[in-house]
């Protein structure tokens, strides 16, 4: 058993920390560091950067223009990227429907989709969950009826995350008869936000942010070349993909970063008079999140090494994405709890990168509770805990 | 043994009940959360001619009584609607602190404004050291011949948009931690030096932060005797604290309710959600809780009452087990709904956020645990 890294890994870890100190904007990594908002802009700039590298695509084949890193490689990387302020990599382009594209898209459809996910040309959003399929997502119900060539699409999706930038869109949709087993009568359909017929509305968050959308297609007609591989074999597709896709989901490494950050700010946050990190009760409930994540570490690092050796992940990865949700939400509410009275006050603005009123608590006290609110999605969203549970129920312990 | 309310108590309570049923809609109520005013200034008008607005006092003061049983039946109802109107703020913390620390003109003077809903009070005491350290003050007052000048800044003050008169806690003697030396002073909002920044707050109250400057204000405008505030301000938070219980103790009823109620006709999987044992069963749990508030509160609020000086360490108890139960039934509701209760759009969700900003007002769960284990 050995879990030290390589030479080579380590000559790896050495070049992209020389990568990220040199090549990321300081006004990008200051709105990280201090909690400011992130706009479109400032996603693209970032991944343009990457790109320009060769390391847009992180978990892309070579032969598409990816890094064909290891699972190792990956995890430095993450790692390296949360400990340097880096933005996250906006997933739906690069990380959801590319894979389906050079996995299951035929050459004509590599051709005109892949170059411009990799340059961050093109903005994707995802359209899988709809009002009334949310965990049981197979029942979906927005329709694609094939007239000639095309498909005609009507429905609604949902909770699609940054939809208002999204150029284009990625859906699951019904195109079998209803009365087929719900999973066999899905495809995988790429459709053009311009193509009329499509309204984008938003759904305000419990924070007050627009994060997520309602997005409604009335008789939107969409070229048949569109659909990826074959009609109704959609949810096979996608389920593949969300399999493979579930390890990074732990979140480890911000987490990580995250409770640091908690700790150094305890021991200059006053308890009323003794610093926070002073107070027993305090400690030990940092001590019971950061022995967890310890122990996550370990299970995704297991994971990862069992993916590096051939094995797809299994259902085990559900309990990278419901340990790694909760104590993401646990260290959400330990900066509530830190900020004291000054988690009550709802200033927004104040984290604006041109705001220049008086500024309401320290750091980053007045978005804690906003950070915990919106966060509660975590548990619900990529298949909710609940779905992850039954998951190891069924096809992990075979109940 | 009798855990009946009285007549008296029947009719305030159903007078709120019926209010917050009829007149506090959602729709209504978040109209106002996302106006301009702070609340609403028709429903301020209503209370106060109600009666509501003399429950935290006493009869000598012309109250209702001040009991804390009294307090638990209104502020319960107002936990169901999510009252955003500020009682809590301006009769209970500001108003308590008048009627425990004044004089009889003092007394004479505000109470009648507070109670006849003209008045708009805040009470100032936390600053950014401070946490829940309420003899952590550093905001001075020096005498100036028979003035006193103030300086420093109040982290949070509730309802400190909206206040006319400001109670602000200040020390007049001794060092940040002393216990004596601390005294409550009234200061007009707009006196000169005084400077806010209002802000909403994330359960959609108002609040702000005030900072003092140079501030003078007659040394009579002290509230009772000067140094000796902090006893005083103890009774204040812990009336309040018992307040914000029977608030969560209402917030988690409704809660519970519309999670239950959602289960039996959102369907997943081709049955309602209801029908799974896995959620059932967290449901359970979280009646269990709202129970186990109910009871501790009710301990606490029939302790109070007693007035043989055990009333803060039930109130502790009380927030410590409320905190608890708050967060699991705020956090269950809406994990149970799923993404729909982490939108603006449906209630739960902000029900969720009183209830998490209720843990952390006027002393964490930790931070009574430890009271209560140290009383």
């Amino acid at each position: 058993m050995n879990i030290d890294f390589t030479t080579e890994e380590l000559d790896f870890q050495a070049e992209v920390r020389e990568f990220l100190q040199t090549e990321m904007p300081a006004d990008i990594q200051n709105k990280v560091q201090n909690g400011l908002h992130l706009g479109k802009e400032d996603f693209v700039a970032w991944q343009k950067i990457l790109h320009k590298k060769g390391w847009a695509g992180t978990n892309w084949p070579v032969e598409h223009g990816g890094t064909g890193w290891t699972s190792t490689q990956k995890y430095i990387w993450d790692n390296e990227c949360a400990i340097s302020k880096a933005p996250r990599v906006v997933p739906f382009g690069l990380k959801m429907v590319a894979p389906v594209i050079y996995t299951y898209g035929n050459e004509e459809q590599k051709k005109r989709f892949l170059p411009d996910i990799l340059a961050s040309n093109v903005w994707w959003c995802q359209g899988y969950s709809e009002p009334n399929a949310g965990s049981d997502l197979a029942s979906l119900k927005t329709t694609a009826v094939r007239e000639g060539d095309e498909y005609v699409v009507n429905g609604t999706k949902t909770w699609t995350t940054m939809g208002q930038y999204a150029d284009w869109i990625f859906c699951l949709v019904r195109t079998g008869a209803s009365d087929v087993k719900n999973q066999a009568a899905i495809s995988f359909l790429l459709i053009d936000m311009k193509t009329p017929g499509i309204t984008v509305s938003p759904i305000y968050l419990l924070d007050g942010s627009p994060e997520v959308n309602e997005v409604h297609f009335d008789n939107v007609r969409v070229p048949a070349e569109n659909r990826i591989g074959e009609e109704n074999m959609g949810w096979t597709y996608a389920k593949v993909l969300l399999t493979h896709e579930r390890t990074n989901i732990a979140g480890v490494a911000n987490s990580k970063i995250r409770l640091g950050e908690l700790k150094d700010k305890a021991s200059h946050t006053s308890n009323g008079g003794p610093m926070m990190s002073e107070s027993p009760s305090w400690n030990q409930k940092i001590a019971d999140v950061e022995i967890e994540l310890l122990a996550l570490e370990y299970t995704e690092l297991r994971t990862l090494a069992a993916v590096s050796t051939g094995n797809a992940p299994g259902p085990e990865s559900s309990i990278l994405k419901i340990k790694g949700t909760e104590i993401q939400q646990t260290i959400d509410e330990l900066n509530v709890e830190l900020a004291g009275y000054y988690g009550l006050p709802f200033v927004p603005e104040q984290y604006d990168a041109d705001y220049n009123d008086i500024m309401i608590g320290s750091g980053q006290d007045v978005s804690s509770n906003p950070r915990y609110f919106n966060n509660r999605k975590a548990t619900i969203y990529g298949g909710s805990n609940e779905v992850q549970t039954n998951i190891i129920s069924k096809a992990v312990l075979g109940l | 043994m009798d855990f009946s309310y009285s007549e008296e108590q029947q009719m305030l309570q159903s007078s709120v009940s019926k209010f917050i049923a009829q007149d506090y809609d959602w729709d209504s109520r978040q109209k106002v959360v996302k106006s301009e005013a702070a609340f609403s200034a028709d429903h301020w008008k209503l209370f106060a001619d109600l009666g509501w607005l003399t429950v935290p006092f006493k009869e000598e003061d012309g109250g209702l009584g001040g009991s804390a049983v009294d307090l638990i039946v209104v502020m319960e109802e107002f936990g169901r609607g999510l009252l955003i109107e500020p009682f809590l703020a301006n009769t209970v913390l500001a108003g308590t602190a008048i009627s425990e620390a004044g004089s009889e003109d003092q007394k004479a003077t505000l109470i009648g404004g507070v109670m006849d809903g003209s008045l708009q009070l805040a009470l100032a005491y936390a600053e950014t050291q401070s946490r829940y350290n309420l003899a952590n003050v550093l905001t001075s007052a020096e005498n100036q011949g028979d003035q006193l000048v103030i300086n420093g800044h109040k982290s949070v003050v509730l309802n400190g948009d909206s206040a006319d008169k400001l109670v602000v806690a200040v020390r007049t003697s001794g060092e940040q931690y002393d216990r004596e030396g601390i005294s409550l002073v009234l200061v007009d909002a707009d006196a000169e030096g005084v400077k806010r920044k209002s802000y909403v707050t994330v359960d959609g109250q108002c609040a702000a932060d005030v900072w003092f400057e140079n501030v003078s204000v007659p040394a009579s405008n002290v509230l009772g005797e000067a140094g000796a505030a902090l006893d005083v301000l103890e009774t204040v938070i812990d009336r309040a604290s018992l307040a914000i219980c029977a608030e969560a103790v209402g917030a988690m009823e409704v809660a519970l309710h519309k999670t239950v109620e959602y289960t039996k006709i959102r369907k997943q999987f081709g049955v309602t959600i209801s029908t799974f044992q896995a959620l059932q069963h967290r449901m359970a749990r979280m009646f269990m809780e709202t129970q186990q508030a109910k009871s501790i509160l009710i301990m606490a609020a029939m302790e109070m009452d007693r007035l043989d000086g055990k009333a803060p360490k039930a109130l502790s108890a009380a927030k410590s087990r409320i905190g608890k139960a708050a967060r699991l039934v705020g956090q269950e509701s809406v994990q149970i709904h799923g993404g729909v209760a982490v939108t603006d759009e449906l209630d739960v969700g902000h029900y969720f956020k009183r209830l998490t900003t209720i843990q952390f007002l006027f002393g964490s769960t930790d931070y009574h645990t430890e009271r209560f284990a140290s009383l």
